[in-house]
């Protein structure tokens, strides 16, 4: 119970900071992604902000044998840089430009800009459902 | 220039990261989106994994409500093509790729594992392509 409502919390802040941070409005991420035309640098203030509360913490965190509320740290397992990783970060890369989504603001503009994201999350399952297939 | 400063964007990065750090310190879980809802719409998961991921995206959908009123204008009349070919791609790219923007981009980075800068590095550089063929060329 403990850990679903850890989620939950950590959820609803997520969910805030992509709204404050406008990540969820797709006009702005494409922007952010236009470098050679009419930049938007905005963003980056994002991605720089979240990570470096991330690299802060992340270290006082790991010097503890475990979480406070489970059994272990669940990290990634792999750890070799190879073709799947450079053709899913490539492939993933050509959508995001293409609309301006990633997942989480996707999903959040289910709420938010309904007649794009009936089309852009039906497509993202299926995508992430073919991918799986491919995945060892 | 100070009302130019995007403390906005800076405040919503940092909310991110805080998210991130609470599941990781609490729960040792990477806060990493697409991995959360591929394992929960694909995976056989016992009771416990299946909750905490579905409690996850309940409090992403409430906590983005929550902050709703934040204005901005809503894109209209975006092609559906393009809008379908980024969901596949995006799907297929981030369940391959093992991550997204959250999971390699804010977690990955946070704990400076390789495959993670790679990873967002790779998509980072291909999206800002993405976009300048798309306005360039295309329109």
């Amino acid at each position: 119970m403990q850990r679903i409502i850890i989620a939950l919390i950590s959820g609803l802040i997520f969910g805030a900071g992509l709204v404050i941070s406008e990540m969820i409005n797709p006009i702005k991420v494409q922007g952010f992604l236009d470098l050679f035309g009419n930049w938007d640098a905005s963003l980056a203030f994002v991605m720089g902000g979240a990570v470096a509360v991330t690299l802060l913490t992340s270290r006082f965190i790991l010097k503890r044998k475990t979480p406070i509320f489970a059994d272990r740290f669940y990290m990634a397992v792999k750890t070799s840089i190879d073709g799947r990783l450079m053709l899913g970060a490539s492939l993933f890369g050509i959508g995001w430009g293409l609309s301006g989504y990633c997942p989480g603001p996707g999903i959040l503009n289910a709420m938010i800009n309904p007649a794009e994201a009936i089309v852009f999350l039906p497509a993202l399952i299926v995508g992430g459902w073919i991918g799986q297939r491919y995945s060892a | 220039m100070l009302e130019a400063f995007p403390s906005q964007a800076l405040l919503g990065g940092v909310l991110i990261g805080i998210s991130a750090a609470v599941l990781l310190a609490f729960n040792g879980r990477i806060a990493g989106i697409s991995g959360i809802l591929y394992n929960l719409l694909f995976n056989p998961l016992s009771a416990s994994e299946r909750s905490w991921r579905l409690a996850f995206l309940v409090g992403l959908l409430v906590g983005g409500y929550l902050m709703l009123p934040v204005e901005f204008e809503l894109r209209e009349g975006y092609s559906q093509w393009l809008l379908i070919a980024s969901g596949l791609a995006v799907g297929i790219g981030t369940r391959i790729g093992n991550g997204c923007t959250s999971g390699h981009g804010v977690c990955g980075i946070g704990l400076m594992a390789g495959r993670s800068v790679v990873a967002t590095a790779t998509f980072m550089a291909i999206g800002i392509i993405t976009v300048t063929v798309l306005r360039q060329f295309i329109g």
